[in-house]
């Protein structure tokens, strides 16, 4: 899965805005406050093109709370609840696939 | 080991505090992002999926048991207790925080470990050997020349924004096993007609998405002229070298657009006007480092002692003995290679837990020293055979003992897309999921050395190009697929692979591994022919017709 980083933005469903914690590397998401939370349940969600823009250009103004802000897609289900979009996203939400050395 | 000095601690120490206090001016806003990210890849800090990675150089292998102790400690305190073994005699931790990496790298110089140039536009770690300075076939130990290299070309100031990264590599054995031939640059260790050592050079080797199998481009180099040659390949490279594409940058590509010939008449010339400068060896300095480099002060052993003969009754012990315990140039002596390729588990990972066992093992039993091969599997170099079986069973006792070095289950793979942000696809549930297939050993052993190369992506860190089978993973419409192509190897006779067919998904490469293998044990002109001679003998066709006969 090619870098979202590197890729032209097109939104055709729900997305959210997603980056890296500064500190940590941690996984976080842009919440409707303006922060950035690790709960994926609490993002913002939006589904067109200039909405995501619009969240994405204000996230990427903060220059030190996080890195590498993008869009990432996301699945709504029938309760309205937010699932990453993706495999990608998937691992990046919930860890490796794999247990870890030593704790399988 | 190669001791250092006051010089080589100084150095690390002072990277150390400049990282330090670069870390602190991007976490107060001081530096962005893009003023940063360089700075930190020139110490080896990558940002993956899920936290920051830090890439610690192991120069040519060679770990001392303080240094072992050393990565245990990172593990435990700034990581989630493993490490992992990467293709280029490194080894990365995958959950440090950035917060924290000051305090690792403190920790780890003072072991005289650490992460420079290990990441960007730069010449990466020199990769030698695993067995260096302890195999029967080797004309000298290798390290000497790698160690020289290494001085060299760290923080070298021409060097240190090269159109692309670079990677050096030699050998001084009869076989190669550290794949010289797909590196940058590639020295292989061999005498002339009048019994004189030197270097064949090797230029342009690489992997990833357009892979070449480097070209002789100096067949005899002395050793006085090793600085100055290898500085002349450099220097054409920094002045040709395309900067104005990524995917075009690397050395193979100058080398493959302006032809060899040509490009060894440019470096020619450059070398021509520096070779006799202060770049020309002084046979004093490299006897100081040769000196530097201690070996133990090895007993008069004979070979296969009698604890040996005794021990080899026990069926588990002698199929890891003829497996894992190699020829050592010293009489009563063995290399013994540690599998960190369980059944089931990721390939090259190993605990904390492990690592410290590892360590206090090669304390006992092997003079304090420890190799790292780019298969992804450790050593213990200086092994007196009477030992072995008190050893193999401390070995096994920590999960290390699997007997399946160079079998099928000894799989090289990147972390792939559970960790890696450039990754398409997962590589470690594939490779997990092949070594449950060939759990049997008697079945792996029958199928006899084979090597599976597994990459997450077109950058081929897990170097998928020479496996005997390797394995690529793609995306296709947001789903994991698997390209497979057979023939490739990395000894003497390099060659890249050739693609099976169409990619398949993840759920049925492991069933094609399987198919590939039982087409192979009815395809072998005899049990002993190996799988890539076959591959060379009957070509892919008979394997792709297997394969995709029923998909």
């Amino acid at each position: 899965m090619t870098s979202p980083l590197q890729q032209k933005l097109k939104v055709t469903g729900p997305v959210v805005v997603t980056a890296n914690r500064l500190g940590d590397g941690a996984v976080v998401y842009r919440a409707a406050d303006g922060t950035w939370t690790k709960d994926l349940a609490v993002a913002v969600v939006v589904t067109t093109t200039p909405a995501a823009l619009e969240l994405l250009a204000a996230a990427t103004t903060e220059k030190v709370a996080v890195v590498d802000a993008y869009v990432a897609p996301v699945e709504l289900t029938t309760q309205q609840q937010v699932l990453p979009g993706n495999l990608r996203e998937r691992i990046r939400s919930s860890g490796p696939t794999v247990a870890l050395p030593g704790q399988g | 080991m190669y001791i250092y000095d006051d010089f080589d601690r100084t150095l690390v120490q002072e990277r150390v505090r400049e990282f330090g206090d670069q870390v602190s001016r991007r976490l107060s806003g001081e530096l962005t992002e893009e003023e940063f990210k360089p700075l930190r890849l020139m110490n080896g800090v990558y940002l993956q999926l899920h936290a920051y990675m830090l890439r610690i150089a192991i120069p040519y292998g060679t770990l001392s048991s303080d240094q072992m102790r050393m990565l245990a400690h990172v593990a435990r305190r700034y990581d989630r207790n493993y490490g992992h073994f990467t293709t280029r005699q490194n080894i990365q931790f995958n959950w440090i925080k950035l917060k924290e990496l000051p305090d690792a790298m403190a920790d780890l110089a003072r072991a005289g470990l650490h992460g420079m140039q290990t990441s960007g536009n730069c010449v990466r770690n020199v990769t030698t050997d695993q067995w260096a300075g302890v195999a029967p076939d080797e004309i000298e130990d290798p390290r000497i020349w790698a160690e020289l290299l290494r001085q060299h070309l760290t923080l070298h100031p021409e060097f240190s924004f090269l159109p692309r990264k670079f990677k050096v590599a030699l050998t001084a054995a009869a076989h190669d096993r550290a794949a010289v031939k797909i590196h940058d640059i590639g020295l292989r260790m061999h005498r002339n007609g009048a019994g004189e050592t030197g270097f064949e050079v090797i230029v342009g080797g690489g992997l990833g998405r357009t892979p070449f199998i480097g070209k002789t481009i100096k067949p005899f180099l002395p050793k006085r002229d090793l600085l100055s040659y290898v500085e002349a390949i450099m220097r054409t490279y920094n002045q040709y070298g395309r900067r104005d594409n990524i995917y075009k940058a690397r050395m193979k590509i100058l080398v493959h657009e302006l032809g060899a010939e040509k490009f060894a008449g440019e470096v020619e010339e450059e070398w021509q006007s520096i070779k006799d400068g202060p770049l020309a060896l002084d046979p004093a300095v490299v006897a100081d480092i040769a000196a530097r480099f201690r070996y133990p002060q090895y007993e008069l052993l004979a070979d296969n002692p009698s604890e040996l003969a005794r021990a080899r009754e026990d069926n588990r012990f002698r199929l890891w003995l003829d497996n894992s315990v190699t020829n050592h140039k010293v009489a009563g002596y063995a290399i013994v290679t540690l599998s960190l390729k369980p059944e089931g588990g990721p390939p090259g990972d190993a605990t904390a837990a492990q690592m410290d066992t590892i360590a206090e093992l090669a304390d006992r039993y092997s003079h304090g020293e420890i190799r790292v091969g780019h298969e992804q599997n450790l050593a213990l170099p200086h092994v007196a055979q009477r030992d072995l079986p008190t050893l193999w069973r401390a070995l096994d006792g920590i999960g290390v003992a699997t007997p399946n070095v160079n079998l099928i289950s000894d799989i090289i793979a990147c972390p792939g897309l559970d960790y890696c942000s450039l990754a398409n696809a997962r590589s470690i549930p594939v490779a997990e999921e092949i070594t449950r297939r060939f759990r049997d050993l008697d079945l792996a052993r029958n199928v006899g050395p084979l090597h599976i190369n597994i990459s997450g992506c077109i950058n081929a860190c897990g170097h998928h190009h020479i496996g005997h089978i390797g394995i690529l993973g793609v995306e296709k419409n947001g789903e994991e697929y698997y390209q497979v192509t057979l023939g490739g190897r990395a000894d003497d006779s390099a060659e890249l692979g050739t693609i099976l067919g169409p990619a398949v998904p993840y759920a049925e490469i492991a069933d094609v591994v399987e198919d590939i293998a039982t087409a192979y044990l009815e395809l072998r002109a005899r049990p002993g022919e190996l799988f890539v001679d076959t591959v060379q003998r009957v070509g892919v066709d008979p394997f792709r017709e297997r394969v995709y006969a029923a998909r």
